[in-house]
């Protein structure tokens, strides 16, 4: 079935549905990972983007049942260039085309990728729509202008948590406060408050690895019931949109960092910057693959990073905060702390899933800061 | 860190004769290096006794000997010269070898000739097959196992821990007489008691069979900061069992998730440092069982590879140049990306096509030679191709083969083969087995069936298939004669 996208200034192409009959729009943008497509269209914050994958074959080797990144898709679509309908792999449980289908997610291919990649290129991320329906493309474009932009989008509603969970045996499990707000720690780690915007399931299997329990809760969780929970730090997760709308979750966070440890990942570290004084800036196509080179400006080593995101913190000489890491190709800001108060943070996700695992060893940075600081 | 400046002229070993198993790829490597270091102001003396080369092209290096690649001729090269240092790694094997008898000789240390890019205990350490496996299991990494028997309690000793099908290779006999496969403990009383009874010695080895798993290859580098980076990965058409140098491959891996990926280019960086390359590029193979997952390390080179040319020009990352620089001091952050000419050379390429290698053979010119692959090379060229998808690229590497095909749909001798010779031929690799699969398709074999004769991945299968179905399709058939 034939598929039109068109995008806001016009730019149109045309590939074929391999999910049957559909129509959606979001913020087109392209990712260059050579693998990983599952954790990809499973990554939270992906949610109000429609994904292009640079290289051109998806599908190889199926969906497993062990890369989950969250219990759904979030992407708004998938294009690309060539989808493989039989996987071949000795974890595949399923094709790609069948797991989009189930969770009624549009995947296109044919599309000419490498063409629409060049476009946002040059022209910057915009938003598009694509459709099996309708094909004229004036009405198409029409509709795209009609979308929201994804500059001054708040869409961590939709993905967080909606309660409190803890994470054991490898998946979320639902937990209750006490009436005072306490919560019975397991005692497998270091009590750690995980705000969830739309968390990635590895930063939490990564956490629990790094010596954490953490209890994950909604964005609204307000720094008293942080502390009536008894937990000693606090992280914050990844998660999508304008990180400049979460005026709410960002007076949290500027109250938390006054009393105890604060950590955060990707949408967690913007956050962390607004709270700090910094603020956030919307890249022309941003960083979205595994390839990018960050250097530790601590110990002037380099990581392969993969990355997620289209804002960025800008510091802007803010007081007693410093820059720890910093993107090669582009000198963007890919982690910072604070010089007297024990936070830190990362633009960028090192606990991968998708891309290289150089940066999992942060994740103990994080709980040797954490300890520094509760004597634990 | 900059580039050294107590180095001024540094000496550069070619590869000597272009010969059956190693082409012109490392004078492809060879001359980038002496370019890259001429760049950076050093004196370049070099060596190489093959004048069809661009790297002995007078305008090259400084000074070019002509000569005999070998120990007493180098030796008097470094008495001459009196280079400060030594690159051994971008002139493939025989270089690395030469280095590590002037190394073991004293020449080196005599006039003070500093090895750069691999030191030689780390040439020793990837070399030397005990010292390779003790690194291994140093890391946690796995070799195919193995174990030495002498008798029948130990070959049952050794069947009780090992896991089947096992090989069992008789020690001290010609090509192997007397070894077989065993699958399980009663063909190994009988493969073993023959191996035994054939060895000399009475000795046979018992390995772990990695026949038909597949082969992926890294091309990593690394700097003296100990930044690592994966230019490329490779994984080959022909399963393990076939000499990479023979089998048609193919960068990026195309089956392996992004879990399982990460998993290789983990082990491919921790293999680079524990065997101790600290600067430039090295090749490491691996086999994967393809039902579980399996993943044992085959081998490394601590050097630039026949791999490298293909990953340099399949990536546009120019490992060689690279190598060269970080050799003499540089990080991978301080050189610029060769391709972006904004950004630097730590990243690594993520490309949005597919790069095909295909080998070229020429069994008809050695009369009495069996067309049959196995694990020593036999091509005698190859061929690059980039496509939008496989399939592309396949065709493109097909037809730039020079054998008169115009891609997979050629036939080429007038009659289809009989069921049984086409899957003889997919059970016994062979030079012209990817147009056997194309026969088998076309012949109605399932892909179950082409997998268990071949064990070619079925997903190359598939991709075969789509190009029979579509060459059926086709109203301009390539072939009139099917």
């Amino acid at each position: 079935m034939k598929a039109v996208l068109v995008l806001e200034d016009g730019f149109a192409l045309e590939g074929q549905s391999f999910t049957g009959d559909f129509e959606t729009g979001g913020e087109v943008i392209f990712t260059t990972g050579m693998t990983g497509y599952q954790e990809v269209l499973t990554d939270p914050s992906y949610t109000g983007q429609m994904v292009c994958m640079t290289y051109p074959l998806m599908g190889n080797y199926g969906i497993t049942a062990e890369d989950m990144e969250s219990a759904g898709i979030h992407a708004e679509a998938f294009l690309v260039k060539e989808c493989c309908k039989e996987p071949s792999n000795w974890r595949s449980v399923m094709s790609l085309p069948d797991f989009l289908m189930k969770h009624g997610t549009p995947g296109v291919e044919g599309l000419d990728t490498r063409a629409l990649t060049r476009h946002l290129r040059l022209n910057g991320a915009m938003r598009g729509i694509i459709s099996t329906r309708e094909k004229d493309r004036e009405a198409l474009r029409e509709k795209a202008l009609g979308l929201p932009t994804m500059k001054g989008r708040n869409l961590v509603p939709r993905v967080a948590a909606t309660g409190p969970y803890a994470w054991h045996d490898n998946a979320p499990r639902p937990v209750s406060l006490g009436p005072d707000g306490s919560y019975a720690w397991r005692g497998t780690g270091l009590p750690l408050v995980v705000y969830d915007y739309g968390i990635k399931w590895n930063i939490l299997r990564h956490l629990v690895a790094a010596g954490f329990e953490p209890l994950a809760v909604p964005p609204g969780f307000t720094a008293q019931a942080v502390r009536a929970t008894g937990a000693r730090a606090v992280f914050l997760s990844n998660g999508p949109g304008d990180p400049a709308t979460l005026g709410e979750e960002i007076a949290i966070v500027r109250e938390l960092c006054r009393d105890m440890p604060v950590t955060g990942i990707c949408l967690g570290h913007q956050i962390i910057g607004h709270a700090l004084g910094a603020h956030t800036e919307k890249l022309k196509f941003g960083h979205h693959g595994c390839n990018h080179p960050v250097k530790d400006l601590t110990t002037g080593k380099i990581e392969i990073s993969s990355q997620n995101h289209g804002f960025h913190v800008v510091l802007d000489g803010v007081a007693d905060v410093e820059a720890t890491h910093v993107n090669l190709n582009d000198h963007t800001l890919e982690g910072l702390r604070h010089t007297k108060l024990p936070i830190m943070s990362l633009q960028y996700h090192p606990e991968a899933a998708a891309g290289p695992r150089d940066g999992n060893h942060l994740f103990h940075r994080f709980r040797e800061m954490i300890g520094r600081a509760t004597g634990n | 860190m900059p580039k050294r400046t107590d180095l001024h002229k540094i000496l550069v070993i070619g590869a000597g004769p272009i010969i059956i198993g190693q082409g012109c790829e490392f004078d492809y490597s060879g001359s980038q290096a002496v370019k890259a270091l001429k760049e950076e102001g050093y004196e370049v003396v070099l060596v190489n006794s093959n004048p069809a080369t661009i790297m002995t092209d007078p305008q090259m290096a400084d000074a070019t000997y002509v000569e005999p690649i070998e120990h007493d001729t180098l030796a008097a090269v470094i008495r001459k010269e009196r280079p400060d240092a030594l690159l051994p790694t971008l002139g493939g094997q025989t270089a690395l070898n030469a280095a590590l008898e002037l190394f073991k000789s004293g020449v080196l240390a005599e006039y003070g000739v500093e090895i750069i890019g691999a030191r030689a205990e780390v040439i020793e350490k990837a070399e030397s097959r005990e010292l390779f496996r003790e690194a291994m299991e140093n890391i946690g990494l796995k070799m195919p196992a193995s174990g030495i028997a002498h008798n029948m309690d130990e070959v049952r000793q050794l069947g009780n821990v090992l896991p089947f099908p096992l090989i069992v290779r008789p020690a001290f006999t010609l090509g192997g007489t007397g070894g077989g496969v065993a699958y399980n403990l009663e063909d190994l009383e009988v493969v073993a008691a023959r191996g035994l009874s054939a060895s000399p010695t009475s000795e046979v080895m018992i390995e772990q069979s990695v026949l038909g798993w597949k082969e992926i290859e890294m091309e990593v580098m690394r700097d003296q900061k100990d930044n690592c980076v994966v230019i490329c990965s490779i994984e080959n058409f022909d399963p393990m069992g076939v000499h990479t140098g023979d089998s048609i491959t193919v960068a990026p891996v195309q089956t392996l998730s992004d879990a399982e990926y990460q998993k290789v280019r983990d082990a491919s960086i921790a293999i680079m440092r524990e065997i101790g390359v600290e600067t430039g590029g090295s090749n490491v193979q691996f086999g994967i069982n393809p039902a579980d997952g399996d993943m044992v390390v085959i081998e490394m080179n601590p050097r630039v590879s026949r791999s490298s040319a293909l990953a340099s020009k399949a990536t546009g990352f120019p490992i060689a140049k690279i190598a060269a620089k970080l050799a003499v001091g540089y990080t991978l952050d301080e050189l610029a990306n060769d391709i972006t000419r904004e950004t630097v050379a730590s990243f690594e390429p993520a490309i949005d096509y597919v790069v095909l290698k295909v080998p070229r053979f020429t069994f008809e010119k050695f009369p009495g030679a069996r067309d049959e692959l196995t694990t020593s090379m036999k091509s005698v060229g190859e061929a690059m191709s980039i496509g939008r998808t496989f399939k592309e690229a396949l065709q493109k590497g097909l037809r730039s083969m020079e054998i008169g095909a115009p891609g997979l749909g050629w036939n080429f001798r007038a009659e289809t083969p009989p069921v049984d010779e086409i899957m003889e031929k997919l059970r016994t690799p062979n030079s012209r087995r990817i147009f056997y699969l194309r026969q088998a398709l076309i012949a109605g074999v399932s892909e179950e069936d082409i997998f268990a004769a071949s064990a070619i991945d079925p997903w190359f299968i598939r991709q075969l298939k789509d190009i029979v179905d579509m060459e059926a399709k086709s109203a301009i058939s390539a072939s009139p004669t099917t």
